[in-house]
Protein backbone atom coordinates (compact mmCIF):
# COMPACT_ATOMS: atom_id res chain seq x y z
CA UNK A 1 0.00 0.00 0.00
CA UNK A 2 1.65 3.13 -1.33
CA UNK A 3 1.33 6.57 0.12
CA UNK A 4 0.65 9.74 -2.67
CA UNK A 5 4.07 10.60 -1.76
CA UNK A 6 5.49 7.48 -3.17
CA UNK A 7 3.18 7.11 -5.54
CA UNK A 8 4.93 10.32 -7.16
CA UNK A 9 7.21 8.64 -8.04
CA UNK A 10 5.93 6.00 -10.48
CA UNK A 11 5.06 6.91 -13.71
CA UNK A 12 2.03 8.84 -14.80
CA UNK A 13 1.49 6.47 -18.10
CA UNK A 14 -1.57 8.41 -19.10
CA UNK A 15 -0.30 11.96 -20.57
CA UNK A 16 -2.45 14.68 -20.91
CA UNK A 17 -3.57 16.61 -24.10
CA UNK A 18 -5.94 14.06 -24.00
CA UNK A 19 -9.34 15.52 -25.18
CA UNK A 20 -11.76 13.60 -22.84
CA UNK A 21 -13.96 16.72 -21.13
CA UNK A 22 -12.81 18.68 -18.48
CA UNK A 23 -13.87 16.90 -15.38
CA UNK A 24 -13.96 13.37 -16.69
CA UNK A 25 -14.11 10.57 -14.10
CA UNK A 26 -12.35 8.25 -16.78
CA UNK A 27 -9.11 9.51 -17.09
CA UNK A 28 -9.04 9.75 -12.91
CA UNK A 29 -9.83 6.12 -12.94
CA UNK A 30 -6.73 5.24 -15.57
CA UNK A 31 -4.40 7.30 -13.37
CA UNK A 32 -5.02 5.67 -10.44
CA UNK A 33 -5.28 2.46 -11.72
CA UNK A 34 -1.86 2.87 -13.73
CA UNK A 35 -0.21 4.38 -10.62
CA UNK A 36 -1.30 1.60 -8.74
CA UNK A 37 0.18 -1.13 -11.22
CA UNK A 38 3.49 -0.23 -10.12
CA UNK A 39 6.54 -0.40 -12.00
CA UNK A 40 6.11 -3.30 -14.35
CA UNK A 41 5.74 -3.00 -18.13
CA UNK A 42 2.16 -2.45 -18.76
CA UNK A 43 0.47 -3.66 -21.69
CA UNK A 44 -3.07 -1.47 -22.23
CA UNK A 45 -6.49 -2.92 -24.62
CA UNK A 46 -9.13 -0.12 -24.71
CA UNK A 47 -12.79 -1.09 -25.75
CA UNK A 48 -14.51 1.39 -27.98
CA UNK A 49 -15.59 4.13 -26.15
CA UNK A 50 -14.74 7.96 -24.69
CA UNK A 51 -11.31 6.67 -23.15
CA UNK A 52 -10.54 4.73 -26.29
CA UNK A 53 -11.68 7.93 -28.70
CA UNK A 54 -10.54 10.59 -26.79
CA UNK A 55 -6.83 8.76 -26.05
CA UNK A 56 -5.87 8.29 -29.63
CA UNK A 57 -7.05 10.59 -31.86
CA UNK A 58 -4.48 10.42 -34.71
CA UNK A 59 -1.27 10.66 -34.78
CA UNK A 60 -1.26 11.47 -31.26
CA UNK A 61 -2.11 9.20 -28.18
CA UNK A 62 -1.81 9.28 -24.55
CA UNK A 63 -0.67 5.96 -23.41
CA UNK A 64 3.07 5.96 -22.47
CA UNK A 65 2.10 2.33 -22.83
CA UNK A 66 2.21 0.00 -26.11
CA UNK A 67 -1.85 0.01 -26.45
CA UNK A 68 -4.22 -1.69 -28.49
CA UNK A 69 -7.86 -0.95 -29.43
CA UNK A 70 -10.54 -3.86 -30.88
CA UNK A 71 -14.20 -3.20 -31.26
CA UNK A 72 -16.70 -2.48 -28.49
CA UNK A 73 -17.14 -6.21 -27.89
CA UNK A 74 -14.03 -7.95 -27.88
CA UNK A 75 -11.98 -5.97 -25.21
CA UNK A 76 -11.40 -8.69 -22.76
CA UNK A 77 -10.79 -10.93 -26.21
CA UNK A 78 -8.17 -8.99 -27.41
CA UNK A 79 -6.33 -8.51 -24.19
CA UNK A 80 -6.40 -12.01 -23.17
CA UNK A 81 -5.10 -12.91 -26.78
CA UNK A 82 -1.95 -10.13 -26.13
CA UNK A 83 -1.39 -12.63 -23.09
CA UNK A 84 -1.07 -15.61 -24.30
CA UNK A 85 0.69 -14.86 -27.27
CA UNK A 86 3.16 -13.08 -24.99
CA UNK A 87 3.31 -16.59 -22.89
CA UNK A 88 3.54 -18.32 -26.39
CA UNK A 89 6.96 -16.06 -27.55
CA UNK A 90 8.44 -17.06 -24.11
CA UNK A 91 8.17 -20.68 -24.29
CA UNK A 92 9.44 -20.13 -28.02
CA UNK A 93 12.28 -18.67 -26.79
CA UNK A 94 11.80 -15.23 -28.72
CA UNK A 95 10.91 -13.47 -25.41
CA UNK A 96 13.28 -13.85 -22.49
CA UNK A 97 11.24 -16.40 -20.07
CA UNK A 98 11.65 -14.53 -16.83
CA UNK A 99 11.12 -11.40 -18.85
CA UNK A 100 7.83 -9.83 -16.61
CA UNK A 101 4.74 -7.82 -18.64
CA UNK A 102 1.02 -6.93 -17.44
CA UNK A 103 -1.80 -6.87 -19.29
CA UNK A 104 -4.96 -4.50 -18.57
CA UNK A 105 -7.76 -3.81 -20.40
CA UNK A 106 -10.14 -1.04 -19.89
CA UNK A 107 -13.97 -0.52 -20.88
CA UNK A 108 -16.64 1.80 -20.02
CA UNK A 109 -20.19 0.70 -18.72
CA UNK A 110 -21.28 0.44 -22.34
CA UNK A 111 -18.58 -2.19 -23.35
CA UNK A 112 -18.42 -4.12 -20.39
CA UNK A 113 -22.17 -4.37 -18.83
CA UNK A 114 -23.58 -4.54 -22.48
CA UNK A 115 -21.88 -5.27 -25.56
CA UNK A 116 -18.72 -7.30 -24.31
CA UNK A 117 -19.92 -8.80 -21.22
CA UNK A 118 -19.40 -12.39 -23.09
CA UNK A 119 -16.05 -11.80 -24.16
CA UNK A 120 -15.37 -10.50 -20.62
CA UNK A 121 -16.38 -13.74 -19.05
CA UNK A 122 -14.62 -15.99 -21.83
CA UNK A 123 -11.71 -14.30 -20.66
CA UNK A 124 -12.17 -14.76 -16.81
CA UNK A 125 -13.10 -17.95 -17.61
CA UNK A 126 -10.29 -19.10 -19.29
CA UNK A 127 -7.99 -17.87 -15.77
CA UNK A 128 -5.84 -15.27 -18.42
CA UNK A 129 -3.03 -13.67 -16.26
CA UNK A 130 -4.97 -10.15 -16.82
CA UNK A 131 -6.66 -7.35 -15.26
CA UNK A 132 -9.91 -6.14 -16.93
CA UNK A 133 -11.42 -2.69 -15.35
CA UNK A 134 -14.33 -1.02 -16.47
CA UNK A 135 -14.86 2.57 -15.57
CA UNK A 136 -19.15 3.01 -15.01
CA UNK A 137 -20.19 5.77 -15.61
CA UNK A 138 -24.09 5.03 -16.23
CA UNK A 139 -24.34 5.40 -20.17
CA UNK A 140 -23.18 5.39 -23.46
CA UNK A 141 -21.74 8.78 -23.28
CA UNK A 142 -19.49 8.88 -26.38
CA UNK A 143 -22.48 8.20 -28.43
CA UNK A 144 -25.09 10.94 -26.64
CA UNK A 145 -25.96 9.39 -23.19
CA UNK A 146 -28.18 6.25 -24.10
CA UNK A 147 -28.91 4.15 -21.47
CA UNK A 148 -27.31 1.10 -20.79
CA UNK A 149 -27.34 -1.75 -18.35
CA UNK A 150 -25.51 0.26 -16.04
CA UNK A 151 -27.78 3.53 -15.93
CA UNK A 152 -29.23 4.10 -12.41
CA UNK A 153 -33.10 3.76 -12.02
CA UNK A 154 -34.97 6.96 -12.96
CA UNK A 155 -31.84 8.60 -14.44
CA UNK A 156 -32.98 10.62 -18.03
CA UNK A 157 -30.96 9.24 -21.09
CA UNK A 158 -31.40 10.03 -24.10
CA UNK A 159 -33.27 6.79 -24.86
CA UNK A 160 -34.91 6.50 -20.83
CA UNK A 161 -36.63 10.14 -21.64
CA UNK A 162 -38.84 12.10 -19.43
CA UNK A 163 -42.19 12.63 -20.20
CA UNK A 164 -46.20 11.15 -19.60
CA UNK A 165 -44.86 7.92 -20.45
CA UNK A 166 -42.03 7.02 -18.35
CA UNK A 167 -39.94 9.16 -15.73
CA UNK A 168 -36.16 8.15 -16.93
CA UNK A 169 -34.91 4.49 -17.07
CA UNK A 170 -37.96 2.17 -15.81
CA UNK A 171 -35.54 -0.46 -14.44
CA UNK A 172 -32.80 -0.87 -11.97
CA UNK A 173 -28.86 -1.20 -12.72
CA UNK A 174 -27.16 -4.74 -13.20
CA UNK A 175 -24.96 -5.88 -10.79
CA UNK A 176 -21.84 -6.71 -12.72
CA UNK A 177 -19.41 -6.58 -10.16
CA UNK A 178 -21.39 -9.37 -8.13
CA UNK A 179 -21.48 -11.43 -11.87
CA UNK A 180 -17.59 -11.27 -11.83
CA UNK A 181 -17.35 -12.56 -8.62
CA UNK A 182 -19.32 -15.27 -9.73
CA UNK A 183 -16.75 -16.45 -11.70
CA UNK A 184 -14.59 -17.55 -8.76
CA UNK A 185 -11.40 -15.54 -10.03
CA UNK A 186 -8.74 -14.77 -7.76
CA UNK A 187 -9.60 -11.11 -7.38
CA UNK A 188 -12.72 -8.91 -8.03
CA UNK A 189 -13.21 -5.30 -6.80
CA UNK A 190 -15.55 -2.59 -6.36
CA UNK A 191 -13.91 0.99 -6.49
CA UNK A 192 -14.03 4.74 -6.68
CA UNK A 193 -12.27 7.89 -8.06
CA UNK A 194 -12.77 9.94 -4.58
CA UNK A 195 -10.90 6.70 -2.77
CA UNK A 196 -7.37 6.54 -4.20
CA UNK A 197 -6.07 5.04 -1.31
CA UNK A 198 -8.49 2.02 -1.89
CA UNK A 199 -8.35 2.03 -5.86
CA UNK A 200 -4.51 2.43 -5.83
CA UNK A 201 -4.34 -0.18 -3.64
CA UNK A 202 -6.94 -2.90 -4.87
CA UNK A 203 -5.06 -1.89 -8.41
CA UNK A 204 -1.89 -2.86 -6.84
CA UNK A 205 -3.99 -6.47 -5.84
CA UNK A 206 -4.87 -6.71 -9.45
CA UNK A 207 -2.38 -6.77 -11.56
CA UNK A 208 -0.23 -8.87 -8.42
CA UNK A 209 -2.41 -11.75 -8.57
CA UNK A 210 -1.91 -14.87 -10.92
CA UNK A 211 -5.10 -15.14 -12.97
CA UNK A 212 -7.72 -12.85 -14.01
CA UNK A 213 -9.06 -10.08 -12.17
CA UNK A 214 -11.72 -7.80 -12.28
CA UNK A 215 -12.29 -4.03 -11.13
CA UNK A 216 -14.93 -1.83 -11.21
CA UNK A 217 -14.37 2.13 -11.11
CA UNK A 218 -17.03 4.72 -10.06
CA UNK A 219 -15.76 7.06 -12.52
CA UNK A 220 -18.47 9.63 -13.07
CA UNK A 221 -19.13 11.90 -16.76
CA UNK A 222 -20.33 15.73 -15.72
CA UNK A 223 -21.52 15.63 -19.67
CA UNK A 224 -24.14 12.98 -19.23
CA UNK A 225 -24.83 13.13 -15.65
CA UNK A 226 -25.39 17.54 -16.39
CA UNK A 227 -23.39 17.69 -13.46
CA UNK A 228 -20.85 20.47 -12.43
CA UNK A 229 -17.01 20.26 -13.97
CA UNK A 230 -15.40 20.54 -11.00
CA UNK A 231 -17.93 17.79 -8.62
CA UNK A 232 -17.00 14.21 -10.47
CA UNK A 233 -14.62 13.38 -7.28
CA UNK A 234 -17.48 14.92 -4.27
CA UNK A 235 -20.11 12.61 -6.08
CA UNK A 236 -17.85 9.89 -5.91
CA UNK A 237 -17.93 10.26 -1.96
CA UNK A 238 -21.43 11.05 -2.12
CA UNK A 239 -21.55 7.95 -3.92
CA UNK A 240 -20.09 5.73 -1.29
CA UNK A 241 -21.44 7.64 1.91
CA UNK A 242 -24.83 6.78 0.40
CA UNK A 243 -24.18 3.23 -0.15
CA UNK A 244 -25.37 3.96 -3.77
CA UNK A 245 -21.84 2.45 -5.11
CA UNK A 246 -20.27 0.05 -1.66
CA UNK A 247 -16.68 -0.21 -1.59
CA UNK A 248 -15.56 -3.83 -1.02
CA UNK A 249 -13.21 -6.97 -2.97
CA UNK A 250 -13.65 -10.48 -3.73
CA UNK A 251 -10.03 -12.37 -3.14
CA UNK A 252 -9.99 -15.54 -3.33
CA UNK A 253 -13.77 -16.25 -2.61
CA UNK A 254 -13.85 -13.76 0.62
CA UNK A 255 -15.58 -10.91 0.67
CA UNK A 256 -14.76 -7.84 2.27
CA UNK A 257 -15.85 -4.43 2.81
CA UNK A 258 -13.22 -1.73 2.36
CA UNK A 259 -14.40 1.44 3.11
CA UNK A 260 -17.31 1.24 6.18
CA UNK A 261 -20.07 3.28 6.42
CA UNK A 262 -21.64 3.53 9.24
CA UNK A 263 -24.57 6.31 8.92
CA UNK A 264 -25.48 5.95 5.66
CA UNK A 265 -26.27 9.11 3.99
CA UNK A 266 -30.32 9.62 1.91
CA UNK A 267 -29.96 8.63 -1.59
CA UNK A 268 -31.34 12.42 -1.91
CA UNK A 269 -27.76 13.79 -1.40
CA UNK A 270 -26.30 11.84 -4.57
CA UNK A 271 -29.41 12.32 -6.46
CA UNK A 272 -30.20 15.97 -6.49
CA UNK A 273 -26.61 17.61 -7.49
CA UNK A 274 -27.17 15.57 -10.74
CA UNK A 275 -29.27 17.28 -13.71
CA UNK A 276 -30.49 13.84 -14.98
CA UNK A 277 -32.41 13.10 -11.76
CA UNK A 278 -33.90 16.71 -11.39
CA UNK A 279 -37.41 14.98 -12.20
CA UNK A 280 -37.31 12.47 -9.02
CA UNK A 281 -37.57 15.95 -6.68
CA UNK A 282 -41.06 17.13 -8.57
CA UNK A 283 -43.92 15.96 -6.02
CA UNK A 284 -45.78 13.55 -8.31
CA UNK A 285 -42.30 11.21 -8.26
CA UNK A 286 -42.06 11.02 -4.37
CA UNK A 287 -42.94 7.19 -4.73
CA UNK A 288 -40.54 6.65 -7.45
CA UNK A 289 -37.81 8.29 -5.07
CA UNK A 290 -39.00 6.60 -2.11
CA UNK A 291 -38.63 3.26 -4.20
CA UNK A 292 -34.92 3.96 -5.28
CA UNK A 293 -33.87 4.57 -1.62
CA UNK A 294 -35.43 0.94 -0.88
CA UNK A 295 -33.57 -0.51 -3.62
CA UNK A 296 -30.39 1.03 -2.63
CA UNK A 297 -31.10 -0.23 1.33
CA UNK A 298 -31.91 -3.88 -0.29
CA UNK A 299 -28.55 -4.03 -2.10
CA UNK A 300 -26.58 -2.66 0.99
CA UNK A 301 -28.35 -5.37 3.21
CA UNK A 302 -27.70 -7.98 1.08
CA UNK A 303 -24.24 -7.33 -0.28
CA UNK A 304 -23.70 -7.31 4.38
CA UNK A 305 -24.50 -10.50 4.38
CA UNK A 306 -21.95 -11.64 2.15
CA UNK A 307 -18.99 -9.99 3.93
CA UNK A 308 -16.51 -11.82 6.15
CA UNK A 309 -17.47 -10.81 9.97
CA UNK A 310 -13.91 -9.29 10.94
CA UNK B 1 11.32 6.67 -27.56
CA UNK B 2 12.12 8.08 -30.77
CA UNK B 3 10.59 11.50 -31.03
CA UNK B 4 8.22 10.76 -34.01
CA UNK B 5 8.13 13.94 -36.06
CA UNK B 6 4.66 15.23 -37.55
CA UNK B 7 5.34 18.81 -38.18
CA UNK B 8 4.27 18.33 -41.70
CA UNK B 9 2.39 15.52 -41.34
CA UNK B 10 -0.39 17.74 -43.66
CA UNK B 11 1.80 17.33 -46.57
CA UNK B 12 2.85 14.28 -46.35
CA UNK B 13 1.74 10.99 -49.52
CA UNK B 14 0.01 8.22 -48.15
CA UNK B 15 3.53 5.84 -48.35
CA UNK B 16 4.86 8.21 -45.58
CA UNK B 17 1.97 6.97 -42.91
CA UNK B 18 2.98 3.77 -40.85
CA UNK B 19 0.77 1.12 -41.78
CA UNK B 20 -2.30 0.22 -39.65
CA UNK B 21 -2.23 3.16 -38.32
CA UNK B 22 0.17 2.79 -35.82
CA UNK B 23 0.88 5.88 -33.81
CA UNK B 24 5.20 5.08 -33.19
CA UNK B 25 5.71 7.47 -30.65
CA UNK B 26 3.95 6.13 -27.19
CA UNK B 27 1.93 9.51 -25.09
CA UNK B 28 3.20 12.45 -27.58
CA UNK B 29 -0.25 14.05 -26.87
CA UNK B 30 1.47 15.70 -24.72
CA UNK B 31 2.22 17.84 -27.61
CA UNK B 32 -0.93 18.74 -28.16
CA UNK B 33 -2.66 21.83 -26.41
CA UNK B 34 -5.96 21.26 -24.82
CA UNK B 35 -5.50 24.61 -22.00
CA UNK B 36 -7.76 27.05 -24.77
CA UNK B 37 -10.70 24.81 -23.70
CA UNK B 38 -10.39 26.49 -19.76
CA UNK B 39 -12.43 29.56 -19.11
CA UNK B 40 -11.05 29.55 -15.40
CA UNK B 41 -7.46 28.51 -14.53
CA UNK B 42 -6.26 27.02 -11.18
CA UNK B 43 -3.96 29.59 -8.93
CA UNK B 44 -2.65 28.17 -6.05
CA UNK B 45 -1.96 29.90 -2.67
CA UNK B 46 1.72 28.47 -1.64
CA UNK B 47 1.70 29.42 2.11
CA UNK B 48 -2.11 28.13 2.70
CA UNK B 49 -0.73 24.51 0.58
CA UNK B 50 -0.11 22.09 2.79
CA UNK B 51 1.02 19.31 -0.05
CA UNK B 52 -1.43 16.32 0.77
CA UNK B 53 -1.24 16.32 -2.87
CA UNK B 54 -4.69 15.36 -3.26
CA UNK B 55 -5.28 17.49 -6.22
CA UNK B 56 -2.27 15.59 -8.25
CA UNK B 57 -4.39 12.30 -8.05
CA UNK B 58 -7.26 13.66 -8.66
CA UNK B 59 -6.23 15.73 -11.67
CA UNK B 60 -8.31 14.03 -14.69
CA UNK B 61 -5.37 15.83 -17.31
CA UNK B 62 -2.35 15.00 -15.52
CA UNK B 63 -1.92 18.20 -15.15
CA UNK B 64 -0.24 19.00 -11.87
CA UNK B 65 3.65 18.87 -11.98
CA UNK B 66 5.06 16.92 -9.02
CA UNK B 67 8.84 17.54 -8.02
CA UNK B 68 10.56 15.68 -5.28
CA UNK B 69 6.94 14.68 -3.92
CA UNK B 70 5.80 18.11 -3.41
CA UNK B 71 4.19 20.78 -6.12
CA UNK B 72 6.58 23.17 -7.76
CA UNK B 73 5.93 26.87 -7.37
CA UNK B 74 4.72 26.87 -11.07
CA UNK B 75 2.35 24.34 -9.83
CA UNK B 76 -0.35 23.31 -12.89
CA UNK B 77 0.58 22.36 -17.11
CA UNK B 78 -1.61 25.06 -18.43
CA UNK B 79 -1.01 23.56 -21.76
CA UNK B 80 -3.33 20.53 -20.76
CA UNK B 81 -5.40 21.93 -17.64
CA UNK B 82 -8.79 22.31 -18.81
CA UNK B 83 -10.26 24.64 -15.94
CA UNK B 84 -12.65 21.98 -14.79
CA UNK B 85 -11.89 22.63 -11.06
CA UNK B 86 -11.38 19.68 -9.53
CA UNK B 87 -8.36 20.74 -7.85
CA UNK B 88 -9.65 23.48 -5.85
CA UNK B 89 -13.02 20.98 -4.81
CA UNK B 90 -10.63 18.33 -3.98
CA UNK B 91 -8.34 20.49 -1.79
CA UNK B 92 -9.17 20.13 1.92
CA UNK B 93 -7.41 23.52 2.52
CA UNK B 94 -9.02 26.47 -0.24
CA UNK B 95 -5.43 26.61 -1.46
CA UNK B 96 -6.97 26.87 -4.92
CA UNK B 97 -8.96 29.17 -6.54
CA UNK B 98 -10.00 29.21 -10.12
CA UNK B 99 -9.63 32.57 -11.55
CA UNK B 100 -11.45 33.49 -15.08
CA UNK B 101 -8.90 33.07 -17.58
CA UNK B 102 -7.30 35.37 -20.42
CA UNK B 103 -6.46 35.38 -24.02
CA UNK B 104 -2.97 35.87 -23.12
CA UNK B 105 -1.16 32.52 -22.63
CA UNK B 106 1.58 32.23 -26.06
CA UNK B 107 0.70 28.56 -25.77
CA UNK B 108 -3.45 28.37 -26.27
CA UNK B 109 -3.83 28.73 -30.25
Amino acid sequence: MATLKELTHREDRLAGGHRLCAGCGASIAVRQVLLGAGVEPVVVGCATGCLEVSTTIYPYSSWKTPFIHNAFENAAATVSGVESAFKALQRAGKIPADKKMKFVAFGGDGGTYDIGLQSLSGAMERGHDMVYVCYDNGAYMNTGIQRSSATPKGAWATTAQVGAAQQGKLQGRKDLTQIMAAHNIPYVAQASISHWKDLTTKAEKAFAVEGPAFLNVFAPCPRGWRLAYNKSVEISKIAVQTGFWPLYEVEDGVWRQTVKVHNRKPIEEFLKPQGRFKHLFKPENADLLAEIQSDVDRAWEQLQKRFETA
Amino acid sequence: MAKWDIETIGEWDWRQFPLGAVIPESGNSRDYVTGGWRSERPVRDKETCTQCLLCWISCPDSAIYVEDEQLPDESFNLAHCKGCGICANVCPVEAITMVPEGCDLPEVK
